[in-house]
């Protein structure tokens, strides 16, 4: 190559072709340019679709995010009141926090210029300091991007049809793989927890399962549930409703993890050798239970780990309440709540069966022969319909006939069953009784969504053949010349609309009379207490609306004595029960050993 | 009269990389005797990092290895995680990780124009290529939200579909970038100026570059057809019709010579990925990343960048997060062993460009 490069010096020179061109990459006056519709970033949350889980700030990488409490937004059930916050000099602009947030309400937007001195004004909150960035919402999660897993593990069940043949448990369960998959579903948020009335270790015990330690779980379970077998398969599972999957999928199967995980102990013994409880040196005080539901087996579960000397009395022959005989045995065998009633007898649990208090032994003697009594009595006796008739034979009270035919009596309803009632109990009694070859009619007052049954409850009842009438009031039970049940007269009803913003109530359409035949009536509307056995501590014990007034430690209004359950909780499940009982205990706990 | 040995630095800011690194060079006149590689400046600990976030958080770290070229990191770690886990990976996402692969490597030759011709005063490429490479990085900002962090390729495919009508942007931009390829001819490897600087400059000869562990161009540039496309092909790089363009001599201008043409190789393959595109699905779904756990095992990845190789090796105990994770980039070879050795017997006016020619990219040697 020689020292002049004709070719290779005037080569460069081209360059002066782009003489007078337009620049195209500066524009002059500066115009911003307009972010591509996928750009990244400032973040935008749109504060009422948020709840508060916080899942932003647990994937961010960079602690950028933290959830904090915001004028104007309380929470409640399903959120928590917190809402993210942004240090928007720490944030990667990664966008994980929008791929997680299960609402969908995070996002990011065009926005991208902010210039300030002040490192503080780089922290802000997405929604309420930038209101106008939802205009701009460029990053977004959808329902097909978002890494939230929306789907549930379906439930096994036996079909419809072959369920009315027995009864055998419709639910089969989570095996180990469809356990394990449907809890990594869970983010961990917590939400659950704060509606359970058990304030139960959720997240934790999911989490334990996620990591295929079930008896970790089991043991987190136990910490302040003891029966949680039963739970796992009829709790009520508020947790469920407030799931902040739920914003946009199916709610995480909590109530199928928690049975997964209680069903790995097959025996008590089993049970007793994973959970390994600590039981302390008896303190020589003592506490008498009457009843052996959940709410009285739980305070005595408890209250004997802790040292007391725990006696219940029971007037059935079996421990469990209304879980042994309000619910049915293809929701909950008596294998399953035996085995927990079992595993807590083994920890010295005392239980008097066959003993009514108020007539095999008196209140008193109970009150002056302990330290402290729980009163855990439920609601044994049933509302009557107060229609003309109702002593029909025939005619007969929900509850009372799923006691029977759950204490193994035979109950004759002949081929033509009519509920009243939308409830549990009546959904209970109704496929009962298609297990006992009956056409099966539900009369029920308002709609089908306005029934306070759990609709797994509701779908399982018309998948087996349950025929539900809605807006039906029954007005009349009409007799054969014999006596029996022939057939119930109501009447149609129509929904009008509460003016004061409650749900709108059913009102009678004058002249809609339909008449149903029917060879029995069974009254599911509602139950009550029974407290004749407190004779004279009738006084003491207060008593408002049917319940038992008690303070937040479960004490009625004599100090010594305490109360739990559906006689003191309106929500009447067992999970309240439950919490009413460990509640008690910790108070009793309290109570006596200041003594 | 005897030269007098004086120490000399350059960096840790200088026009050879991007990045920060610094050379102590013992200089006699202009010549060096000794050179040592200074790095620290960059290192954030990526490796330790990765061993305390879930196998999720980690993929928004992978392109912080390299700014200019950030998609072959994530191409591999996205890579050893499906490995190790078994997980497969839709064929639309397979074409559209090439796509932004083969973009990413344009975008990086663009700023390699610049910087290569930047470091021996030429600087009218920079200008000119880093407008280009504005086209790039338009397309990557519609595609993936970002502009230079681009965190698009992750376990199970790629994180959001190609947008409404982004082939035709795409080939339009290529049409361009190709016509503009005889202006940087013109302006660069005709230009005298730049042979002369480059031709004999920064010589690494290829019993030694096998030695070293020498990959990627400056490989080729020694005459080597290596290329892990070819080589070890991943994605779906088999089924594609492209060449490995491979020089003799060595030298920056052979190494300058294979990049020339790999651009036009790029192009090349981006066009016969839109061609080939198929429809479908582009991502199989990771689980709920807070419960993600990775079966207890190793995988090791790697993928073909500008600088030559990229590996990710990542290991699980059966956890949420990765045990140990390890990242090998071209640049620690030839940023530290080669420099050190090529830098010896050069001028001083040459360490940029020879820096430059070289491939060096400090973070890829500090994580």
């Amino acid at each position: 190559m020689s020292f002049f490069d004709l070719k290779g010096t005037l080569k460069p020179l081209t360059a002066l072709k782009q003489f007078g061109k337009e620049p195209h990459t500066i524009t002059y006056p500066k115009v911003s340019k307009e972010a591509a519709d996928r750009y990244r970033g400032f973040h935008y949350n749109d504060l009422d679709e948020c709840i508060g889980c916080g899942n932003c700030s647990t994937i961010c990488q960079n602690a950028a995010i933290d959830m904090i409490h915001l004028e104007g937004i309380e929470g409640g059930k399903g959120d928590s009141g917190l809402r993210p916050r942004v240090d928007h000099g720490r944030c990667c602009w990664c966008a994980l926090c929008v791929e997680v947030c299960p609402t969908g309400s995070l996002s990011l937007t065009k926005d991208y210029l902010y210039v300030s001195e002040d490192p503080d004004s780089f922290l802000w909150t997405p929604g309420k300091d930038n209101p106008g960035g939802k205009e701009k919402i460029s990053f977004f999660s959808t329902e097909e991007t978002s890494l939230n897993v929306f789907q549930r593990v379906p439930m096994t069940e036996i079909e419809g049809t072959e369920r009315i043949k027995s009864f055998a448990e419709v639910v089969l369960g989570y095996s180990e793989d469809e356990a394990r998959a449907e809890a990594s579903r869970c983010i961990s948020c917590g939400l659950c927890t704060e509606v359970c009335p058990d304030h139960m270790h959720i997240p934790e015990y999911i989490n334990a399962i996620a990591n295929g330690n079930d008896a970790d779980a089991v043991r987190i379970i136990y910490d302040n549930n003891p029966l949680p077998e039963m739970c796992g398969k009829v709790c009520t599972r508020r947790c469920e409703d407030v799931c902040a999957i739920a914003t946009r999928g199916e709610a995480i199967a909590i109530r199928w993890l928690k049975r997964y995980a209680t069903e790995t102990a097959k025996t008590a013994d089993i049970i007793h050798e994973i959970v390994n409880p600590e039981i302390k040196e008896a303190n020589g005080k003592t506490v008498g239970i009457i009843g052996a539901g959940p709410s009285g087996l739980t305070a005595a579960y408890y209250l004997a780990l802790r040292g007391y000397g725990v006696t219940i009395y029971e007037a059935s022959a079996k421990a469990g309440g209304a879980t042994m005989y309000g619910i049915p045995k293809y929701r909950l065998p008596l294998e399953s709540l035996q085995k927990q009633v079992d595993y807590i007898q083994s920890i010295g649990v005392k239980i008097h069966f066959n003993t009514k208090v108020g007539k095999d032994i008196t209140f008193k003697e109970i009150y002056d022969h302990y330290d402290a009594v729980f009163m855990g009595v439920g609601f044994p006796d049933a509302w009557s319909l107060g229609v003309d008739g109702e002593n029909a034979k025939g005619s007969m009270q929900a509850y009372r006939y799923l006691y029977m035919i759950n204490s193994g009596e035979k109950v004759d309803v002949g081929d033509k069953v009519i509920v009243v009632g939308g409830g549990n109990v009546a959904i209970d009694a109704a496929r009962v009784s298609r297990r006992m070859n009956a056409e099966v009619t539900i009369l029920y007052r308002r709609r089908v969504e306005d029934m306070p049954a759990d609709w797994e409850e509701i779908e399982g009842a018309e998948a087996e053949g349950v025929h539900i009438i809605p807006q039906a009031i029954p007005i009349k039970v009409i007799e054969d010349e014999k006596g029996n049940v022939k057939a119930v007269e109501y009447l149609m009803a129509e929904m009008v609309p509460d003016e004061r913003g409650g749900r709108p109530k059913p009102v009678a359409i004058e002249g809609s009379n339909t008449i149903i035949e029917a060879t029995a009536v069974m009254a599911a509307i509602g139950q009550m207490g029974d407290y004749s056995f407190m004779s004279e501590f009738e006084d003491k014990i207060k008593i408002n609306r049917g319940r038992f007034v008690t303070n937040d430690k479960q004490q009625t209004t004599d100090p010594k004595v305490f109360a739990g359950g559906d006689a003191v909780n309106s929500t009447a499940d067992a999970i309240s029960a439950i919490a009413d009982g460990f509640r008690a205990c910790k108070a009793i706990d309290e109570m006596l050993s200041k003594k | 009269m005897r030269e007098k040995e004086t120490t000399l630095y350059i960096g840790p800011q200088h026009p050879g990389i991007t990045g920060n690194m610094m050379v102590r060079l013992k200089v006699t006149g202009d010549t060096i005797v000794k050179a040592t590689t200074e790095v620290g400046y960059l290192h954030r600990a990526f490796e330790k990092l990765q061993e305390q976030r879930n196998w999720l958080q980690c993929f928004t770290l992978m392109c912080r290895f390299c700014v200019p070229e950030p998609d072959p990191a994530e191409e591999s770690y996205a890579r050893a995680v499906e490995l190790l886990e078994g997980r497969e990976v839709p064929e639309r996402a397979k074409y559209i990780r090439v796509l932004v692969l083969e973009l990413a490597r344009l975008g990086a030759y663009m700023l390699w124009y610049g910087g290569q011709n930047g470091s021996l005063g030429l600087y009218t490429v920079g200008q000119w290529s880093v407008g280009d490479r504005n086209y790039i990085l338009d397309l990557f900002e519609e595609l993936t939200g970002g502009r230079v962090y681009h965190m698009y390729i992750w376990p199970g495919g790629v994180r959001r579909d190609l947008p409404k009508g982004f082939e035709e942007k795409v080939l339009r931009t290529m049409d361009y970038l190709e016509n503009r390829l005889k202006d940087y001819d013109d302006l660069m490897f005709d230009n005298t100026i730049f042979q002369k600087r480059t031709q004999g400059i920064g010589i690494v000869s290829k019993e030694k570059a096998i030695e070293w562990g020498v990959v990627g161009p400056v490989l080729r540039g020694c005459g080597i057809k290596s290329d892990i496309r070819i080589d070890d092909p991943y994605e779906v790089y088999d089924r594609l019709d492209f060449e490995v363009p491979t020089q003799e001599g060595g030298d920056i201008w052979a190494r300058a010579l294979v990049r020339r043409q790999e651009v036009r190789q790029s192009i090349r393959i981006i066009r016969q990925v839109i061609e080939q595109m198929p429809s479908g699905e582009y991502y199989n779904r990771i689980p709920n990343p807070q419960k993600w756990a990775l079966p207890k095992g190793d995988a090791y990845a790697r993928t073909e960048s500008v600088r030559g190789e990229v590996g990710m090796y990542i290991a699980s105990d059966g956890g949420t997060k990765p045990r140990r994770t390890h990242f090998r980039g071209a640049a620690y070879v030839h940023g530290v062993t080669l420099l050190e050795k090529v830098l010896v017997g050069a001028n001083i006016s040459d360490v940029s460009p020879i820096m430059n020619s070289l491939g060096v990219c400090p973070p890829e040697i500090e994580r």
